[in-house]
């Protein structure tokens, strides 16, 4: 095999390996019947009599996943909260991206350090410290007593406000570098051009910058969109007990419930939503590279 | 080249003392930092003139037009454009549009939209939009590639565009910088008499920002030449050529002999000069303005010194040398005739016939020039 050979097979192996397999293994048990065995689950394949072999799909996983509320509760609870932490990421990451992508080149690279900062700890410990920030006598409630602008502790902790604060601060540099490096390749000269062409400020950014940066806004949505709508451990430290999220809910079903086949047609119906606008994505970025900015 | 025949040029408005200046540089300085990029320039430009700020990079002339466009605000002085102070104005409040060197064309819009985008942004009506936009692609002979994006087109079209979108408003003033600097050599001077006649038709006041000389002399009508931040002459391109002010443009502007003398005779009609570096003398058939014993320079333009291998009559004006190099340019030769004093004077000869004979290297030579071709400049 030649050299060039082996680099387009290596990735492919990867994905077969790390992905492939383990999807196809989730898709066998979700397909399956529950079962009080280990693992819990009953084989598909089963050889009846001496020749025979009886291939058993139950479909009953996915149906009982439409009689209960539950599964589309979280499900549309996720797309939400989901949902609007790309939106509150957008507004918090563009100005920051922007700021970033005209700082001078020095300052830049400074500030860009401190955005992947916090890949150095990991996320665990981090969303621990928000506890500890966000709890009734932790750093902010003690300053603001201490301040007297409030008596009695708020409660922040356990609350949707404190789960949306863990994932847009976990997820706010993915968002933040994709769209950097798409607001560096900009050509600062436009604004001036349309500026001179007669836009304020402010109109020659919405109507030049931000068509622009229109990839970098949605590479950077859909790198927090699609992890935020199956996040786990954030809600579940910061967003208390009434966090409904289908991560959660695949997690209980799991672990607490042992019912593989239940938790396995939930993931395989979450990969099957998020599959649209992962190919809406790519045919947006493929379309715009062959049309070449 | 030929000046252009415009308007501005006919009536040389620069001349008339009563004639109103349409854009008018008050005393300008611009500061960044300890580093002054535009100092103290002073600057009337006419109505319907094509003025050339031409200078090295580096030489301030960019800041002047960014202050002209509204880009960069003047450390002091004022600005007028059209008898309103225009110094604090902010650039989409200036009747005042710019080409940009770039092009700066939007990339995510097609070349239609790119010329509809400022009348757009007036709230022009969109029928005479529609129109407006029409004609101008009709002008710059764009129709075809309206429906084009910038990067399906060529370098030549490009320019068009970002021509046509800085006309379509019908500024009182357009400013133009580097306009030809990312065309080739033949693309270049086609446009440069393309820009003229658009120019002419829509009587637009231009402010060019070139390095190139001779795109300079083609389109200006006057040029401005600039160093260190200041305008060192300003006059047309035969005053600036014929009759540089210092050194400094004599050597800028075309290619020149430059011979550092002493004024010897100091007469109102005319000088001679002793000059070393020559070995022998210069006379001038002009009065000059310098003290007596004044070093000097003379400059002597390539064009204007002849070359005959037959001693000429008189002694001013000629001196001996041994050809050192020959360029051979096709419709002419540049000769590098080395005096005996160790300068190297540089000769241009129009190659005329075909067959004429040939002078060759190391033949010696005598160089011999008009009382009428040096310039003398004191600085």
């Amino acid at each position: 095999m030649t050299g060039r050979g082996l680099v387009v097979v290596l990735p492919y192996l990867w994905l077969m390996l790390f992905f492939v397999v383990p999807f196809v293994i989730v898709l066998k048990i979700s397909f399956s019947d529950i079962d009080l065995a280990i693992p819990p689950y009953k084989p598909l394949l089963e050889w009846v009599g001496k020749n025979s072999l009886a291939i058993k799909i139950n479909f009953n996983n996915y149906a009982f996943l439409f009689t209960d509320h539950l599964y589309v509760n979280a499900l549309l609870n996720s797309i939400k909260v989901a949902f609007i932490s790309t939106v509150l990421c957008l507004f918090i990451g563009y100005p920051m991206a922007y700021g970033i992508a005209r700082a001078k080149p020095k300052t830049r690279n400074i500030l860009l350090l401190l955005v992947i900062l916090p890949f150095w700890t990991s996320l665990l410990l981090r969303v621990y410290a928000w506890i500890g920030l966000l709890k009734g006598n932790g750093v902010i409630n003690n300053v603001l007593l201490w301040l007297g602008l409030i008596h009695e502790p708020l409660t922040m902790l356990f609350t949707p406000f404190a789960m949306y604060i863990g994932i847009v601060y976990s997820y706010l540099p993915f968002f933040i570098l994709p769209l950097y490096s798409n607001l560096e390749k900009m050509d600062w000269q436009l604004l001036e051009a349309a500026e001179d062409l007669g836009c304020r400020p402010w109109q020659a950014f919405y109507k030049i910058t931000l068509p622009l940066s229109r990839n970098g806004i949605l590479a950077g949505s859909m790198l927090v969109f699609i992890p935020a709508v199956g996040e786990f451990v954030i809600p579940a430290l910061l967003g208390g007990p009434n966090a409904l999220m289908i991560g959660r809910v695949l997690w209980d079903e799991f672990f607490s419930n042992r019912a593989w086949p239940v938790a396995s047609a939930v993931a395989i119906l979450l990969l099957i939503l998020l599959v649209p606008f992962m190919m809406w994505y790519q045919s947006v970025q493929t379309r715009e590279s062959a049309g070449a900015r | 080249m030929a000046t252009p025949a415009t308007a501005a040029v006919k009536a040389q408005p620069w001349k008339d003392p009563a004639a109103r200046p349409y854009v008018q540089v008050d005393r300008v300085t611009k500061s960044f930092g300890e580093f002054k990029a535009v100092d103290d320039v002073s600057l009337k430009i006419y109505k319907g003139e094509i003025f050339c700020l031409l200078g090295a990079s580096g030489c301030g002339k960019t800041t002047l037009l960014r202050m002209l466009g509204g880009f960069e605000t003047p450390t002091s002085g004022k600005i007028l454009i059209d008898g309103e102070d225009m110094t604090g104005v902010p650039p989409y409040e200036r009747p005042v549009n710019m080409m940009f060197q770039s092009y700066a064309l939007f990339p995510h819009m097609n070349v239609e939209q790119n010329v509809a985008f400022g009348l757009k942004q007036d709230r022009v009506p969109k029928a005479e939009i529609a129109e407006r936009v029409a004609t101008m692609l009709d002008l710059v002979k764009l129709s075809a590639f309206a429906k084009r994006k910038p990067h399906q087109l060529s370098g030549g079209q490009r320019q068009r565009v970002a021509l046509a979108r800085s006309l379509v408003k019908r500024p009182k003033l357009l400013l133009l910088d580097e306009p030809l600097g990312a065309l080739d050599k033949k693309l270049r001077e086609h446009t440069q008499f393309e820009l003229i006649g658009i120019q002419d038709k829509l009587g637009v006041t231009f402010v060019v920002v070139t390095h190139d000389q001779e795109e300079a002399m083609t389109l200006a009508s006057r040029i401005g030449v600039m160093n260190h931040g200041e305008i060192v002459q300003a006059g047309t391109p035969s005053e600036i050529y014929e009759f540089p002010s210092s050194k400094f443009v004599a050597d800028f502007v075309g290619s020149v002999n430059m011979f550092e003398g002493k004024l010897i005779e100091d007469e109102p009609e005319y000088v001679r000069i002793a000059s070393e570096e020559l070995g022998g003398t210069i006379y001038v058939s002009h009065g000059i303005s310098a003290p007596p014993e004044a070093t000097v320079w003379a400059a002597v333009r390539p064009e204007k010194i002849f070359m005959s291998t037959a001693p000429p009559e008189g002694t001013d004006n000629v001196v001996r040398g041994a050809v050192q190099d020959i360029a051979y340019l096709g419709d002419l030769s540049i000769y590098l005739v080395k005096l005996p004093t160790g300068k190297v004077v540089r000769v241009t000869q129009p190659n005329t016939s075909r067959h004429a004979e040939a002078i060759t290297w190391d033949q010696q030579v005598y160089l011999c020039w008009d009382a009428t071709s040096p310039v003398v400049v004191t600085r």
